[in-house]
């Protein structure tokens, strides 16, 4: 039996299936959000409700690839164990070989490209993540600037200001962020927004949510629960404070 | 020749080497650093031609980082980071020999320990109290053998290493004016002294 005939092919009106059906994956996914401040980028994961008998410390779905460069995925988590494998070995070989940290810009062109080569390689199928690539840059004036790339399963990689991959849900949470963003976003601003748009999908506030903050110099802080139901109280509570204003007015 | 010693003490381990890099009758330099950090608590100390020192070095170090990265941010311990070495020596052996001897010292929090393991070309591997690598040997393992005893502290261990030092300079044929020390405890890899700055290169 050869192992050579590719699994992903035209249709004859011009869809890969494959990768399609891998953007379907994704889709089944639990979400992911990246959201880039003004000197920062933060990651937020729903964390999907658990078995009892599971041990949540287990489960990581934001990952540091280098000291540099952290990634949030959606999608299959078996390929994503696959792919963030070769991308820290990418990036200690770069490492090795340039003796420099690589940007966040080379990890995700490295991601994109490892995703596209199983879009078009025989006996393999395409891998069913999307990623979220987050870490710091230098800008046209030679400063640190924060960044934020995804990569989808057919290989495609571009950055963004703020994005969601995952769910059931995404194009509505694209729109709710596409609304609320702004350019200049502090710390603490840019963690509300992620904390808000999370909470449109998840189920029960902050148990059920992963933030991490990206700051630069390879440092990052992932929010403990309390900190993270903090801010969802504030949430709630502006919430209960417009629904009030709003039953004061019309009454 | 290289000279490239260490002294395990209670609480970390403290490596020696001379920062000549020279070969037949000419010095290319006088500034070399040959203990890399391979991991926050540990370093290896590598004698032998520049290009496998510094490619056995690098290759060691980037494989511990990617270890540290998949894993949590969980080190090796010394001993499996040692081991590991004495591997990539041995798999390379028969093929394409790095022509490194070597001394790696780390600190596990885990045990409050340092350890010194010593390591040649041909991937013998053996845990040690102290250890030098090359000529060095010769004059500096009689004095260790006299001074040193368990429990040392810091100043104790790094008055060894000076004694070994100076044993060089007077009764060792080739001249070595610089020597960098590092230790490696609870705090890290750090640089003690250095007869010339690595950085200035």
């Amino acid at each position: 039996m050869s192992y050579d005939r590719a699994i992903t092919v035209f249709s004859p009106d011009g869809h890969l299936f494959q990768v399609e059906y891998a953007m379907e994956a994704v889709r089944r996914g639990s979400t992911a959000i990246g959201i880039r401040g003004k000197d920062c980028v933060i990651l937020a994961v729903e964390r999907r409700a658990l078995a009892k008998l599971q041990d949540p410390r287990t489960i990581r779905k934001i990952v540091p690839v280098d000291s540099t460069t952290t990634l949030a995925f959606a999608g299959l988590t078996a390929d994503a164990r696959v792919l963030i494998n070769k991308t820290r070995t990418e990036a200690q070989t770069y490492r090795l070989t340039c003796e420099d940290s690589p940007s966040v810009e080379y990890m995700s062109r490295f991601i994109a490209r490892t995703q596209q080569k199983y879009t078009q390689r025989g006996g393999v199928r395409p891998f069913g993540i999307a990623t979220l690539i987050a870490g710091f840059g230098l800008n046209d004036e030679n400063e640190q600037v924060p960044v934020l790339y995804q990569t989808d399963p057919a290989g495609t990689y571009s950055s963004w200001r703020a994005q969601v991959i995952g769910g059931r849900n995404a194009k509505s949470l694209r729109e709710f962020l596409e609304k609320n963003y702004n350019d200049d976003m502090g710390m603490k601003e840019a963690t509300k927004l992620a904390v808000q748009a999370l909470l449109e999908v998840v189920d029960s506030g902050a148990k059920n949510m992963e933030i991490c903050v990206v700051k630069g110099a390879g440092e990052k802080h992932t929010m403990t629960e309390a900190e993270v139901a903090v801010v969802v109280k504030e949430i709630e509570a502006e919430i209960e404070e417009g629904k009030q204003q709003k039953t004061s007015t019309s009454s | 020749m290289d000279t490239v010693f260490g002294v395990e003490y209670e609480g970390g381990v403290i490596l020696a080497a001379d920062q000549s890099n020279a070969r037949s009758i000419l010095t290319y330099q006088s500034n070399l650093d040959k203990i890399t950090k391979l991991s926050p608590s540990s370093a290896l100390a590598v004698s032998g031609p520049n290009a496998d020192l510094v490619n056995f070095s690098e290759y060691i170090s980037k494989n511990l980082a990617i270890y540290q990265l998949s894993n949590d941010g969980l080190q090796l311990s010394t001993h499996a980071q040692a081991n590991y070495c004495r591997g990539e020596l041995a798999t390379a052996l028969r093929k394409g020999p790095y022509q490194v001897n070597c001394l790696l010292g780390g600190y596990d929090a885990s045990s409050g320990k340092g350890s010194l393991y010593w390591m040649d070309y041909f991937a013998a591997l053996s845990k040690v109290n102290y250890g030098c690598q090359g000529y060095a040997s010769s004059f500096c393992l009689s004095i260790m053998d006299r001074d040193w005893k368990e429990g040392l502290d810091q100043d104790q261990a790094v008055a060894i290493v000076d004694k070994c030092i100076k044993e060089l300079s007077l009764r060792f044929l080739m001249n070595q004016p610089n020597f960098i020390i590092k230790v490696i405890d609870k705090d890290g890899v750090k640089t003690l002294k250095f007869g010339s700055d690595p950085a200035d290169t």
